[in-house]
Formats: structure tokens, C-alpha cells, sequence
């Protein structure tokens, strides 16, 4: 059939009808995952606007480009932006919509209008969080500490509301994924066949259920406190700040996991892949990841050592935050071990693959820094722990994240992406990473604390080194976003497999059809079927 | 080219994957539910570990009859809901109707008893705001007392619209069967809601009464 | 603070190289983790990269040893590590004895630091070189935090609390002091220094500073003028007697004790029935409206100077 017939008859999800109400209306998980890969994209440009104007005002040591005011309204929202609305939906909500029912065989998730809702809501507290920006902003931080935010002037409780609304979207979308994974298997799929990436959506559903509810409380207790006086918070009412901190942590140290294991996911995908080869210790990286979610919860007080919380709740804190790296070692350790004796070939999520490795294994290491208490009180609040978290949010999950748009785009799109510019815009996005958030190591041992716009004038060199890092980086990031809107028009036709990868999404056209399989597959396997190559 | 099985939402295969389904979801969704009262349970325990005679004093100063009323209200109404659960498997239409309707009416009847006591208590200067009659510990004690009353309350009212959805249901006689986990699951919501007070009953009204 | 480039903060008290020694060692584990790491991939990836367009990987035997060995191994430093912060921050918020008191107050957007012996100052600590300082903080507004990156010390600064830190300068010269908890629109301007000087220097200093009466003298004043002697003087019994308080083992009504400390003098003085001494009736009445955090730091630094019980004054 030739290409253009091809392209008028309707059998994929995107043309089966083009009708916007098709669209709105729709309950095709793989549509919803595409309604949240547009909303993320420009949720993650607008957190990225922020950091631009951040950096561009930190190659001075003084505070000249903007007002303090203004500059603390830029980290807050770009905290803000970026964690609740690009980072913690990121994977989940787009590949994870999009793939956990063709991976596991499925016609849907198990709650395909329950799907649905959780992408308005997303975008109700989207809506409200730019409200908050637009009526003025917020300046708290990210972090919404009491006393201060309560406060503080400034769009604090439109801006709580808008993360309270996408905390349920976060809710629904992981008792989605954990039914769905529990009750929708295809026959013969038993857990220990599952693809690594389902299992890393798995553990992270169970921390966004059941950890993303202490938000909510937390952010209505501080909106209650604001708007009737509880004093909760307030210790001139008997009330104590140091609960806040103990809620808000409790909710936001998982969500870090949350942040990270869809990312671990891709990483077991592309990998496996891409060498070819069954991972490593199969069982161990699913072992992991369910142990990152469980331990994950029980160390939120790494975060508070030097705020007032008793020295022996601290020391079990610290322990447990050691603990909780050991998992994230072993998968690593596996993903080395698995490119051991494989065939590996270097096509750009490859390449991200390698990038995440690298990166996210730094940013995990320097993590021991700061479980550690004693060094912790002396790095805590810099940009020591700045560098720490971008290296894992940012040089891992949003490396993992373009690593899974570029393996998954021909699913996704029926299009193959530029090769060429797709390999030299990962180059420049790790060159700019590095570039930009190194030096925050150094700059963070020395004393410079976070949230500073004006600074000590010996920091600049460091402040200039990361801000200039900062504009390459944001060219690495710019450049998918123009090749990939150019290959939906321009871009070679993709087949159903491509990269010759093993997985059940790999066994529908590009893209699918609406309800993915016409007859429900059987698996009989073990996952990563790569044909295994004899060595003398 | 519709590809729902008979008798079944999509994308279930049968009618018992999709009640399972629905169940699961209930259960993860009462998780989600418990961490969420958790976090105010546990600041009201901190608090309290702190301020504990205070706490006990402004405890005293709640309306006993009314909370235990209350008590007994929502006791019953989770024994009229277990009640209409059971019409829903036995096939009862009308005896599921009634006792959805008599657990919603059980229900309102607690809400209704909840804002006498908070028209009792704003009467008597126990509204935390600037007319709080009382020491700021206590003003404290009744912050918390609102908020997490208030949140339960707002719970039992979307537990109340969901009866009603339910028996509006029932009444109109549609398929029942393959619905069967939304009478179970909703009952489920219910006796969660119903739990809470269990434990907010004690935490709230009791505290320091043997004294 | 010389040269324009400074990649290492200076060591100027006497944990601050116990904690970089601590540092380096954690940074030698994530250097050869890394180094290892990186080495792998690298090297795997060059040595089998696919060679034809058909080829695989070759096929995957479990090895629990190594699953072992990479969960022992790392485990193992890391019980390391855990254990030498854990002691080392035992020492970093344990203040040896004989330490000069400072009492800080924090709050938007500045530090005002007052000695126990006297001066105050604002955004500038001087100290005698190798003497131990215990520093008494607490916030009149929002959560700040005190921050001496070249001491390696840390404390947040909480409203509605006193927390304490200490440090003991080991060089002379002027150090960096940030707030380090983000407390509104002039947190980057919470800045100041500590200045470490000769013994001498710093008796000289204090000689000349400024006049005025000296903490504890304020707050005996204020003692006296918010009527404390009443119930707490000579020959009265309606409070308990208030000599030598600090660090004595006090019962309480409730059969528990507890050591009075700074904390536990100012709880008393703004919610005095929260831990009642045993054998007193709860008749003193909060002192919340009258007193501010400068009036408590006074009262505190007064009340450690009583050896005896004091007597009632008139006040002018």
C-alpha cells in the first residue's frame, strides 16, 4: 500500500478521528498519554523560563537584573513548575499512560474515564498554579516552610491550591496503575515476566498513593492557617513549624523516588534493548525498585538534621538514607552488568541511557554526603544540595525522560526522528548539564546558600561557569523540542519495530490502533527475548 | 467495531475482573484516604503530647451529648449500610433502596446534629478566631477540633451524594448484577467515613474526662 | 575571603576539620564508586559494541555472589559513614563545659548577637580565638538559620524556641555568617561576619565598647520592674527560689524532672503552668503580652548570674 493510502485509511489511534471533541472526550489511555505530553512540554519550558532568568541574574554578585521580590518569586514557581507539574507526572503520565496496557497486553488501563479526570485535574491545578503566577506569585519557596508561608503576602493560597488539585490527580493515576497492573495482565503474563518498566511504575504508584495525601493535609493545613488563623503552625498559639516540615517531608521524600524509578524503568528498557541482551539480575532490579518505594518513606527527616529535631530521631534518619541507596546501587551494578557481553549500539536513547548512568549515579553518590548528619550540617541549605538534586532530577529522570521520548517516538508518532541532530543535541545537553550544575558542587562546600540572589563576590566565577553551562543546556533542550515537531510532518515512516526491541508495545503497528491488540497476546516467555548469541 | 464484551465495562473481559478492579481501586483509595486523616491525627497527637493538660481542659469544654448522639447515629447508619449491601446481593430492590435512603437520612441527621453543636459552640466563643473565649492553647485545641471535624463532615456529605446517586440507581431497577461492587465499594467509603469518627469521637470529646 | 577563585572553605574552628575529614572520605567512596562506573560503562561499551547488524547480547547467567558482594560491599561503608557522622554530630550540638554565652536573635532581615558579658552588635560576632562560644538562638518572626560555613556550623533558628550550637574558633580573621533558611525578601541580605581575635584584642574590644548596662544588669532591671520579685524574692514563698538554677534537677508537679536550662526559664516566664515546679500552686500569671525574645534573653542572662535569691528593689 503506498505511503499516502496508508496514511488516509483509519486504523491508528491519532487518525481513527480527528475531531477536537475526539480528543477532549477521549478515554484512549495513549491520547491521554499525548494530552499530558503537550501540557508537560509547556510546564517544563515555563520552569525552564524561570531558571533562565535565575541564572541570568546570578553572573553578578550583586542583585541587579531583578527586585529581590521578584527573584524569590522565580525559584519558588520555578520549584513549583517544575516538581509538581512537569517532574512527578513526567514518565508516569505520558509513557506510563501510554505504554502499561501495551506492555502488559492490555485494551485499556482499568479505569479509562477515572484516566481521564486525572488529567483535567492535572490541568485545573495547572491552571491555578499560573493563576498564582500571573496575580502576582509566590515567594515561600517551593518548600512552603511555616512560619513564613503563612505569612508571607504573596499568592501563597492560590498556589497551594492549584498543587492540592494535582495532588489528586497524582492519587487516581497511581490507583490506576497499581489495578491495572494487578487485574489487566494478558494470560501468561505473571508478575516475574513483567517488563522492568512496569514494575518501576508500579513502585512508583504505590508512593504517589500513599504518600502524596500528607501534601494534601499539609497544604490545607497551611491554607487554613492563612485564611482563619489555626495556628497550627504558629508557636505564639501553642502551635509548633517543625510539624509542617515533618508533613510536607513526609510527602515530598518519596516523591523524590517518584521523580526517579519511572526513570530507572526506562533506563532497564533501553538499555536491554539497546545491548541487546536479558538485564541482569532481573529479579533484584524489581526487588529494588520496591524497596526504594518502601524505605523511601521512612527517611523524610534527612531533610531536617540542623532544623530542631531531636539528634536521635536524626541518627536513625541518617541510617535509614544510607540504607536507601543500597537498592539504587544495585540497579546500577545491573545495568553495567547487563552491557557486560552485549551488542551494543549507540543510537540516541542509547546515548541518554549512557548519560543517565553516569549522571544519576553522581547525583545518587553525592546523596551520601547528606545523609551523612555532620557533613550534612555544614552542606545543608547550599548549593551543595541544589547540585545534588539536579544531578538526579535533571541529569537522570529528565535524561531517562527524552531517552524514552526518542525509543518510544516512532510508537508513539508512526515517525523516526532525525538521528543526526538527535545524537548531537544529547551531546550538548550533557556537556551543558555538566557545565551547569558541577560547579554548584564546589560552590556549596564553600558556604553559598540556596535562594541567594546576591551573593559574596569570590563565588562568581563558579556562578558564571554554571550560568553559561545553563544556556547550553537550554539549546540541548530546544532542539528536540523543533526536530520532533519537524518529523510529525517530515520525519521517515516508522515500522512496528524499529529497534528490533522485544515487549508487547513492540508488537502493534506504529502508531497503534485504538485498542492496541485485536486479539488479546499470550505470553509464554520470559521478558527480553533477545535472541541469544552463542560465544566460542 | 465496538470491542466491549457483553454485560461489561471496558476494558474488563468479565464481569469478575471488573468487580475486582473496582474493589482494588476502593481499598487503595481508603489507603490514600487513611494517610490523609493520618497527617492531621498525628499533628493533633504532637500537639496534644505538648499541651496535654490544656488539651484536656478545652476537651471538656465540647458538647459530650451531642458527639455521643453522633456516635450512635453513625454506628447505626453503618449497620442500615451493611443492611442494604446485603438487599444488593440478595437482589431486594426495594429493601436496597430503603436502607440506602435510611443510611442517607442517618447520615443528614449527623450533619444536622454536627452544626447545632457548632452553632453551640460558636454561641459559647469556641470559633477560633478573634472572639475565642479561652487561652491560646485552647484556641489551638478547637483549631484542631474545626479542621478535622470540618473534613469529616465534608466527607459525609460526598458520602451522602453517593447513596443518593446509588439509590436513584436502585430505583430505576438497572442491572444490578454486574454493579454489585459499587453498592460493596461504596459501603466500604461508608464504614471508613464511619471510622474516622471512631476515632476522632475520643481524640476530641474524651480527652481528660475521667478526671 | 583573598582569592577569586576559593574552592575550599577555611577551617577555622576545631570541628571544621574533623568535618572535611569526614568529607574527603565519603568523597574518596563516590570518586571510586564513580570512577568505577563510569569505567565499566565506558569500557563495555567500546568492547562490545555490535559488530554486525544481526548480533545479540550473549545470554545472562545469574551471579548471586556479585549481587552479594555489590550489595555488602556498599553497605558495609555506608554503615561506616553513618556511624562517624552520627559521632561527630553528637559532638557538633554537644557544647563542652565552660563556654562563653552568646545569645542571637534572628529575625527579618538581620542577626542581633548579645554577649552575656555585655555588648551587643548586629550582623557581627566578635569572639576570642580558643575559647568555646554557646550560642542561645532563637527568632522573633520566621524560621532563619545560623550558618559559619568556615566553623562547618549550622542551626536553624526557630520562632517560639531556643535552639543551641557552639563552635570554638581555631584562627583570627573574619568569616562568612549567611542565613541559610529562606526567610522572605531580604534573605540574601542576612549576611554578616564572625570575627575571631587574639584574647587580648577581644578584651580590649570589649573594654571599649559600648556603654549601657550589660545583659544580665538589663535583665535584672526588667526583673524588678515586672514585679518577679513578688513571689521570687528573699523571704518569699509563693515561688520557687531562683539561685542557682541553671543546671540543677528540678521536680515537677507531675513527678517528672527536668534540668532548668534556657529553654526551660523562658517556657516558665511566658506559659508558667505548662511544667510547674512540685509543691507550688499554678498562681504565676504569663508574662506572653509583656516580655519580647530581647526582654526573655535578658531575663535568662540575669537569672544565670544569681548565686543568691534576689532581693526586692524599687525601680525608678
Amino acid at each position: 500500500m503506498t505511503d499516502a493510502a496508508h496514511a488516509l485509511r483509519p486504523d491508528n489511534y491519532l487518525n481513527v478521528d480527528y475531531r477536537p471533541r475526539s480528543w477532549l472526550l477521549t478515554t484512549d489511555h495513549k491520547r491521554i498519554g499525548i494530552l499530558y505530553l503537550l501540557s508537560l512540554t509547556f510546564f517544563f519550558f515555563v520552569g525552564g523560563a524561570f531558571a533562565v532568568l535565575m541564572r541570568l541574574e546570578l553572573l553578578t554578585p550583586q542583585g541587579d537584573l531583578v527586585q529581590p521580590e521578584t527573584y524569590n518569586k522565580l525559584f519558588t514557581m520555578h520549584g513549583i513548575v517544575m516538581v509538581f507539574f512537569f517532574l512527578v507526572p513526567s514518565i508516569p503520565a505520558v509513557f506510563g499512560n501510554f505504554l502499561l496496557p501495551l506492555m502488559i497486553g492490555a485494551r485499556d488501563v482499568a479505569f479509562p474515564r477515572l484516566n481521564l479526570a486525572s488529567w483535567y485535574i492535572f490541568m485545573l491545578g495547572g491552571l491555578f498554579t499560573l493563576g498564582s503566577v500571573i496575580t502576582g506569585g509566590v515567594d515561600t519557596g517551593w518548600t512552603f516552610y511555616t512560619p513564613l508561608s503563612s505569612l508571607s503576602g504573596t499568592q501563597v493560597t492560590t498556589a497551594a491550591t492549584g498543587i492540592f488539585i494535582m495532588g489528586f490527580s497524582s492519587i487516581l493515576t497511581g490507583i490506576n496503575f497499581i489495578v491495572t497492573t494487578h487485574k489487566m495482565r494478558a494470560p501468561g503474563l505473571t508478575w516475574m515476566r513483567l517488563p522492568l518498566f512496569v514494575w518501576s511504575l508500579y513502585a512508583t504508584a504505590i508512593i504517589l498513593v500513599l504518600g502524596t495525601p500528607a501534601l494534601t493535609m499539609a497544604l490545607t493545613l497551611v491554607g487554613l492557617e492563612r485564611i482563619f488563623g489555626i495556628g497550627i503552625f504558629n508557636p505564639a498559639m501553642g502551635g509548633d513549624p517543625l510539624l509542617f516540615q515533618h508533613l510536607f517531608w513526609f510527602y515530598s521524600h518519596p516523591a523524590v523516588y517518584v521523580m526517579i524509578l519511572p526513570g530507572m524503568g526506562v533506563e532497564s528498557e533501553l538499555i536491554t534493548c539497546f545491548a541487546r541482551r536479558r538485564p541482569f539480575g532481573y529479579s533484584f532490579i524489581a526487588g529494588a525498585s520496591l524497596a526504594i518505594a518502601v524505605l523511601g518513606f521512612l527517611v523524610w527527616g534527612h531533610h531536617m538534621f540542623v532544623s530542631g529535631q531531636s539528634a536521635y530521631a536524626g541518627m536513625i534518619f541518617s541510617l535509614l538514607s544510607f540504607l536507601v541507596a543500597i537498592p539504587s546501587g544495585v540497579k546500577v551494578f545491573a545495568w553495567a552488568g547487563t552491557l557486560f557481553r552485549g551488542a551494543i549500539s549507540y543510537e540516541t536513547p542509547m546515548l541518554y541511557a549512557f548519560g543517565f548512568i553516569g549522571l544519576f549515579t553522581i547525583g545518587g553518590l553525592t546523596g551520601l554526603f547528606l545523609a551523612s548528619m555532620a557533613v550534612d550540617v555544614h552542606v545543608h541549605d547550599t548549593y551543595f544540595v541544589v547540585a545534588h538534586f539536579h544531578y538526579i532530577m535533571v541529569g537522570g529522570m529528565v535524561m531517562a525522560y527524552l531517552g524514552a521520548m526518542h525509543f518510544w517516538w516512532p510508537k508513539m508518532t508512526g515517525r523516526l526522528y532525525p538521528e543526526g541532530w538527535a545524537r548531537l543535541s544529547a551531546l550538548i545537553v550533557f556537556i551543558g548539564f555538566n557545565l551547569t550544575f558541577f560547579p554548584q558542587f564546589v560552590l556549596g562546600y564553600l558556604g553559598m546558600p540556596r535562594r541567594y540572589h546576591a551573593y559574596p563576590a569570590e563565588f562568581q566565577v563558579l556562578h558564571v561557569l554554571s550560568s553559561a553551562g545553563a544556556s547550553i543546556l537550554g539549546v540541548g533542550y530546544l532542539l528536540p523540542l523543533v526536530y520532533f515537531l519537524w518529523s510529525l510532518k517530515y520525519g521517515k515512516r516508522a515500522g512496528a519495530n524499529p529497534w528490533n526491541a522485544a515487549g508487547l508495545e513492540w508488537q502493534t503497528p506504529s502508531p497503534p490502533p485504538p485498542h492496541n491488540f485485536t486479539e488479546t497476546p499470550v505470553v509464554t516467555e520470559e521478558p527480553y527475548g533477545y535472541p541469544v548469541e552463542q560465544r566460542g | 467495531m465496538s470491542d466491549t464484551r457483553a454485560g461489561v465495562a471496558f476494558p474488563f473481559d468479565d464481569p469478575l475482573q471488573q468487580r475486582e478492579a473496582a474493589t482494588l481501586g476502593m481499598w487503595i483509595f481508603l489507603a490514600a484516604e487513611l494517610i490523609f486523616f493520618g497527617g492531621a491525627f498525628v499533628c493533633y497527637a504532637a500537639a496534644g503530647y505538648v499541651h496535654g493538660a490544656d488539651f484536656a481542659r478545652a476537651s471538656n469544654r465540647t458538647t459530650l451529648p451531642l458527639g455521643a448522639t453522633n456516635t450512635a447515629v453513625l454506628l447505626t447508619s453503618s449497620w442500615t449500610m451493611a443492611l442494604a449491601v446485603h438487599s444488593a446481593h440478595a437482589g431486594r430492590r426495594r429493601t436496597l433502596l430503603g436502607f440506602l435512603l435510611l443510611t442517607a437520612a442517618l447520615g443528614a441527621l449527623f450533619l444536622a446534629l454536627k452544626g447545632t453543636e457548632y452553632v453551640e459552640d460558636f454561641h459559647q466563643g469556641l470559633l477560633p478566631g478573634r472572639d475565642f473565649r479561652g487561652s491560646g492553647v485552647e484556641r489551638l485545641f478547637f483549631s484542631f477540633y474545626f479542621v478535622m471535624t470540618g473534613i469529616h463532615a465534608l466527607h459525609l456529605v460526598i458520602g451522602i451524594a453517593l447513596l443518593l446517586a446509588l439509590a436513584a440507581i436502585a430505583w430505576r431497577g438497572r442491572r444490578p448484577l454486574p454493579m454489585m461492587n459499587v453498592f460493596e465499594n461504596c459501603g466500604l467509603y461508608w464504614h471508613f467515613v464511619d471510622i474516622v469518627w471512631i476515632f476522632l469521637f475520643p481524640l476530641l470529646y474524651l480527652r481528660g474526662r475521667h478526671v | 575571603m583573598d582569592s577569586d577563585l576559593p574552592l575550599f572553605p577555611p577551617q577555622a574552628s576545631t570541628l571544621a576539620p574533623d568535618v572535611d575529614a569526614l568529607f574527603f572520605f565519603i568523597a574518596t567512596v563516590v570518586v571510586v564508586f564513580a570512577a568505577l562506573v563510569f569505567t565499566l560503562v565506558i569500557v563495555f561499551a567500546v568492547r562490545y559494541r555490535r559488530r554486525s547488524a544481526g548480533a545479540s547480547g550473549a545470554a545472562v547467567q545469574p551471579n548471586y555472589w556479585l549481587e552479594a558482594a555489590w550489595i555488602g560491599i556498599p553497605l558495609a561503608l555506608c554503615l561506616v559513614m553513618f556511624a562517624w557522622g552520627a559521632r561527630l554530630y553528637f559532638r557538633q550540638v554537644r557544647p563542652p563545659a565552660d563556654v562563653l554565652d552568646v545569645y542571637v536573635l534572628g529575625r527579618q532581615w538581620m542577626w542581633k548577637l548579645q554577649h552575656g558579658e555585655g555588648p551587643s552588635e548586629i550582623n557581627e560576632l566578635h569572639v576570642p580565638v580558643g575559647r568555646p562560644v554557646r550560642l542561645t538562638m532563637t527568632s522573633q518572626d520566621v524560621i532563619h538559620s545560623f550558618f559559619v560555613p568556615a566553623f562547618r556550623l549550622k542551626m536553624d533558628v526557630v520562632p517560639g524556641r531556643y535552639v543551641n550550637a557552639w563552635f570554638q574558633g581555631t584562627r583570627t580573621g573574619q568569616y562568612h555568617l549567611f542565613c541559610a533558611e529562606y526567610c522572605g525578601t531580604k534573605h540574601s541580605g542576612m549576611i554578616g561576619r564572625v570575627i575571631v581575635m587574639e584574647p587580648a584584642d577581644y578584651e580590649r574590644w570589649l573594654a571599649g565598647g559600648t556603654s549601657g548596662p550589660g545583659l544580665a544588669a538589663a535583665g535584672e532591671r526588667l526583673f524588678q520592674s515586672l514585679g518577679c520579685a513578688t513571689c521570687h524574692a528573699e523571704g518569699q514563698s509563693r515561688g520557687p527560689t531562683l539561685a542557682n538554677l541553671f543546671g540543677r534537677s528540678i521536680t515537677l508537679r507531675d513527678g517528672s524532672t527536668v534540668v532548668a536550662d534556657e529553654a526551660y526559664v523562658r517556657e516558665s516566664i511566658l506559659d508558667p503552668a505548662a511544667r510547674l515546679v512540685a509543691g507550688f500552686e499554678p498562681v504565676m500569671p504569663s508574662y506572653r503580652a509583656q516580655v519580647n525574645e530581647e526582654d526573655l534573653i535578658k531575663l535568662v542572662a540575669y537569672l544565670k548570674t544569681l548565686t543568691a535569691p534576689p532581693e526586692t528593689r524599687s525601680v525608678k
